[in-house]
This record gives structure tokens, sequence and C-alpha cells, in this order.
């Protein structure tokens, strides 16, 4: 079903595709033949060996438009839509659209840069310190009532953020959707950090759960700068989230955190590749996953760290709970290290409640639905405790709870 | 419960054991008074860990036979956190890490587990902190460990402590401390042994399950009983440790069965 898709794109590109510039063209040509060659994934390649993506390719969405909630926008930050940035400040937008999340690694992104249309720019200026949070929130349009004959949506959300030399900001990314129907969201966010900059940026995904959610983050940091991303995957019936770090400086640092909170039959593919281009980065990844019903985590922890790129330090982790027999987790560390003077230290666990740890709170005088309760929530928090964005980890606990069934009652001392 | 000094503790009668169908306790007999500290001391792979772990109601083991009563009840009839509210209180020998989980909820959680059993309004946080600010002050350490997760990432001997410090907020009546020793360099055995003394009262009962003599050198039992092959072979004073030290265990296994007073 390549070719209906094809047929999207050209539909599109006969419409103008919004009045875009000829090198915004040029890249979305580029885009669509990357996507038309390569095809949609099959699961006998490695990376999508456990996503089976048949269900999208067969589904013949229509191209529509999802709604952007820019919030309150902090004085001194520049958050807009892409369609205005392109208008306004195209020098600036086209020095970094599309220039980092490559349209050969996946033909999601591929697809996503040929439809790039509608997104948002978030731009911190240099020495510039935001310290209230920037939220951004994205709603993809309501599907048809089924079985309607009306197509099923697709949209291609595009966020580009980037902080000059020494900024530094917090962000929240959302994407919520209707609890029914079925819709594709496929997303791409490119995160540029200058010398020194700083970003908090947590993403949050909860859209429906007949839904597909596909989505790529792409981030680049120059030298001494810190990126502390945390993904919350929550929604969809099918997502994969690719999330490729970039540490393209001495001294970067980048911490990568995760948690999925799945149940029914929802599946979830994690793909992370962290590349230490450069000596001297440091990089920390905590990947939490707790599976009820028939659900299902993938997670796949890339490291690259690059020759001559020395005295890398590089931290893997990833746990698994499964709480009951009909959920699965996959957990693949994939370390390519060809530097000598390195630190890389991977581990992952899959599993059901401790057994032990269940005896030890009851020994303490908690029953045993209590005990279940805090070990479950537990291996939430321990994700949720590392968002630094004020409020947002109070939100996020409370979807979490919710998620997983744990009253207030159980968490953590005030 | 009423608990005087010269009351019964704890009455283990012929007290059989398994796990995973290997029977290891062959007949425990073991009384221990109101007030009273004993000691359980043994060869590796005697039981010893088995008879604390039986006792607090680990799931993986199966009681095959025998009675052990607690104040008058039966307590192997009592699910493990029915055992904690009643006051028994095991100090593990491999304390779990609980990821994501503080120090300071837990051990909230679980006093708010024995308030709510004995009738009592649960504390909110400020007044807990209150409460465990007391009972530190009382063994004489500090709060390092409150806001770290349970047991995450602590060394051997700060696990050891923390177990201690869940028994001083937790003021069990009978408490069962599982190879507190072991692992542990002089210096935090001295200050785990100073806490226990410090919490040793005319109303709470002690069983302290050890493989060295040398932490009953700070701890000083009433009884010592010596565990070998599922069953107690001796027991006497306090000079029996320092006999087993002296000799090791080997000169009390040929008397085998029929040896337990």
């Amino acid at each position: 079903m390549t070719a209906h898709f094809v047929d999207q794109y050209k539909a599109f590109a006969a419409n103008g595709g919004g009045g875009a510039p000829a090198w915004l063209r040029d890249l979305r040509e580029g885009a669509i033949a990357r996507f038309a060659a390569a095809g949609f994934p099959s699961t006998r390649q490695e990376q999508w060996r456990f996503t089976n993506v048949r269900p999208v390719a067969e589904t013949p969405f229509t191209l529509s438009g999802g709604r952007w909630d820019l919030g309150r926008v902090p004085a001194g930050a520049l958050v807009t839509t892409l369609g205005e940035a392109l208008h306004r400040w195209p020098d600036l937008v086209r020095a970094h659209l599309g220039r980092y999340a490559s349209v050969d690694a996946n033909p999601f992104t591929a697809l996503a840069t040929a439809f790039l249309a509608e997104g948002v720019f978030v731009h911190i200026p240099a020495r510039t310190v935001i310290a209230e949070p920037i939220a951004l929130t994205y709603r993809p349009p309501s599907p048809p009532p089924a079985p309607s004959g009306g197509g099923r949506p697709m949209t291609h959300p595009r966020v580009l953020v980037v902080l000059e030399r020494e900024a530094q900001a917090k962000l929240v990314e959302s994407y919520e959707g209707e609890p029914h129907g079925v819709s594709l969201t496929n997303a791409v966010t490119e995160i540029v950090l200058g010398d020194a900059a700083r970003l908090d940026h947590c993403r949050v995904q909860r859209e429906g759960e007949q839904g597909y959610h596909f989505a790529t983050t792409q981030s680049h940091q120059a030298r001494d700068s810190r990126l502390v991303f945390t993904t919350i995957a929550l929604g969809s019936g099918l997502s994969r989230h690719d999330i490729n770090g970039v540490l393209d400086g001495t001294g970067a640092y980048l911490i990568l955190n995760g948690l999925s909170v799945l149940a029914g039959s929802q599946h979830v593919d994690h793909h992370t590749t962290i590349d230490h281009a450069q000596p001297h980065c440091e990089s920390h990844e905590y990947f939490n996953g707790v599976f009820d019903g028939a659900s299902r985590g993938v997670f796949n922890g890339r490291i690259i760290v690059r020759p001559g790129a020395q005295r890398t330090d590089s931290k893997q982790t990833n746990n698994n709970l499964l709480l009951s027999d009909g959920a699965r987790a996959d957990s693949q560390p994939q370390l390519e290290i060809y530097a000598d003077d390195v630190k890389c230290t991977h581990g992952s666990t899959v599993g059901p409640l401790d057994q032990t740890a269940l005896f030890y709170l009851r020994s303490r005088g908690l029953g045993l639905a209590a005990a279940r309760g805090l070990l479950t929530y537990g291996f939430g928090a321990e994700i949720l405790d590392r968002v630094a964005i004020p409020g947002t980890r109070e939100r996020l606990d409370h979807l979490v709870r919710t998620r997983l069934g744990v009253g207030d009652e159980i968490g953590r001392a005030a | 419960m009423k608990r005087e000094t010269g009351q019964v503790m704890l009455e283990i009668r012929g007290l059989h054991a398994s796990v995973e169908g290997n029977e290891i306790l062959k007949g425990v007999d073991l009384t221990v008074h109101v007030g009273e500290v004993h000691a359980i001391m043994g060869p590796n792979g005697s039981g010893k860990s088995t008879l604390a772990q039986v006792l607090a109601g680990h799931p993986a083991y199966q009681v095959t036979a025998g009675t052990a009563r607690y104040l008058g009840t039966d307590l192997l009839g009592l699910k493990p956190e029915e055992r904690a509210r009643e006051g028994v209180f095991l100090a593990f020998q491999y304390p779990v890490a609980i990821r994501g989980i503080t120090n300071s909820y837990f051990l909230r959680s679980a006093v708010n587990a024995l308030r709510k059993h004995q009738g009592l309004p649960e504390l909110d946080p400020l007044d807990f902190l209150q409460v465990l600010e007391e009972k530190l002050k009382a063994i004489g350490w500090d709060d390092t460990m409150l806001n770290r997760a349970v047991n995450e990432g602590f060394s051997g001997g700060e696990k050891k402590r923390n177990e201690i410090l869940q028994l001083a907020v937790l003021e069990p009546t009978l408490a069962i401390l599982d190879e507190t020793d072991s692992g542990l360099d002089i210096d935090a055995l001295k200050t785990v042994a100073d806490a226990v003394n410090k919490l040793r009262r005319p109303d709470r009962s002690f069983v302290i399950v050890t493989h060295y003599q040398r932490l009953l050198n700070y701890i000083i039992p009433d009884h010592v009983h010596v565990l070998v092959g599922g069953r107690i072979v001796k027991s006497g004073g306090k000079a029996l440790a320092l006999e087993l030290e002296e000799k090791g265990y080997d000169w009390v296994k040929p008397e085998g069965a029929g040896a337990a007073t």
C-alpha cells in the first residue's frame, strides 16, 4: 500500500503543499522518493522484528490536519507555528529543519518529512534562561465514526526546538487523542542544543487505544550541553518511537528516561540510539515498562561510541514489569564501541512482581494488595522522579496512578 | 495483649519445614520468654535462616509438622502481614530493594498499617517525621537514608542499618534478627549492636540468628542454642557461644538428635 501514501503525497504537492519555499519542497520530494523506494518496513528487518506495521500500511489513510495548542508562551521564548516561522524567520528554520532526523533511517520519518507542513517552532536565543515550562499539546483530528466511508485521518506533526548557546528551557510535548477510532499520528521532533545549552524535555503520549502513533525524536548536542529527555507512553494501540541522540561536542550530557504503562492489547516499541561522536560525553538511559493484560513492550537500546570518543561514560538500564501472564516484553541492548578508554554498562530485567519483595513488604505489615500496588507504583515513580519540570511530575503522577489503578493513598512521602 | 516477664512469648514444638520438597527443619523445639534474648547459632545449611523465615511466614516454606505459638496464638495460621501487625519482626539477612519508593514513605506505610490494626489514626507525613526523629534520636542515628529508594544502591552495612531502623520504628514485641552481622565490618557491627541494645526492653524478646559468636560480644544473650541438621542439638548460657567460637561446630554434631533441651 506504499502507492496509496505516494498518491496522497502527489495530491498534497499539487495543492501547493502550503506554499512552501523551494528548499522545503525539495526536502519533501527527496523524502517521498526515499519512502517510495524503501516502502513500509517488514518484520523481516531487524529493527522492525517485533513490530508489525502492516495494519498501518493497509489502511487507506487520508491526509488531515490536527491541532496544536501552544499554551502560554513565556517571555523571552519564541514559540510559534512552523508556517509563521517559515515566513518570518526563513533562514533560521532552514538552517535546522530536516537536518537531523534522517529520512534514510526510518521510512516513517521519510513519510513525515514528505508531508512536512504543520508543526511548531521553538527558539530560545543565546544566553536566555526560560524558567517557566513551555507546553506544546497536539490533538489529532477526531476519526469519523465507524463504519462511515470517510477516510481515517493521518497527520504528521513536526516540532523543531532550537536552543542557542547557553540558553536554558523546559518543555512539555504532549500528544492527546480521542479514546475511540483509528488514526495515524506520525510525529517528528528535532532538538538542537548549542554550546552549554540546557533543556529539560518531557514527552507524553496518551492517544486513543485504537490509534497508531509513530514518532522520531532526534536530538543534536553541541559541547557541554545538557539534555534531559523523558518520554511517557500511556496511549495508542500500536506505537513506535525512535529516539536518537547525537552527542556531537565534548562534555555533552544526555539523560534519556522512559516509562511505558500499557494494558489490553497495546503495543509499544522504543528504539533508542545514543551516538557518542565526541570524547568526554556522558549518557544515562533509564527505561521502565509496566505491562498488563496482553500488552507488549519492545526496547532496543543502541549505544555507539565512535572512534576517538574516549572517556565516554554510558549507562543503560531497562526494567520491565509483567503484571499478567499474557503480557510480554523484549529488551535488547546493542553496544557498538570503537574506542578503548570508555565506560559502558547496561542491564535489563523482565519479569513479574518480585515475590521476595512482596514478602518483604508484607513482613512489615502491608497487606498483599497494598504491597503489590506499592511495588507497581514504584516502577513508575522511579522514572517520574526524574522529571524536574515544575507541575509536570504531579500531573504525570496522577495519570500513571490512574493507569495502574493505584490509589492516592499509595505513593511517596510529601 | 498482656506481656509480663516470665510469660512465654514464643513456643515452638516439633517444627518441620520444607522448601521445594527438601526438608530443612526436622523437629525444632524452642521456648522464648518475655524479655529474653536468644541466640540461634549453627553451621551453614543448618536451617537457621529457614527458622527465621518460617516464623515470619515466607510463602516459599511449607510447614509440614509441629506448632509455633506466639503469646498464646497460633503463629503459623497467620499471614505474614498479620504476624507483623501482631508484633513479630524479621530483620532480613538480604534486605530487598524497592525501586521508586522512598525509605521514609515505606516506613510511614508500615507504621500506618500497624496503627490501623491497633485502631489508631494514621500519621500524616509531618507527624510521622516527628515520630521518626524521636526514634532516630533514641538510637543515636541520623536520617541520611530516608529520602533514598528503599535499599536501592545501599551498601551492605546501610542495608543492615536500615533493618534496625525499621525495628526501632515499628517497635515489635518479638524481633528476629537473621544474620544481621554478616557482611559488617567491626565499626558497623558495633553501631548495629549498640542500637539493638538500646532497643532491648523487659517486654520485648529477641531471637538472634548468627553464624559467628562475634555479634554476641556486643549483644549479650540470655540463652544460646545450636541448630544442626534442622534440630536444636544443644542449649546453654552465653558461655556456650564462646565454646563454639573456640571449638567450632563439629564437636556438637555427633550428639545429633535427642540432645535438644
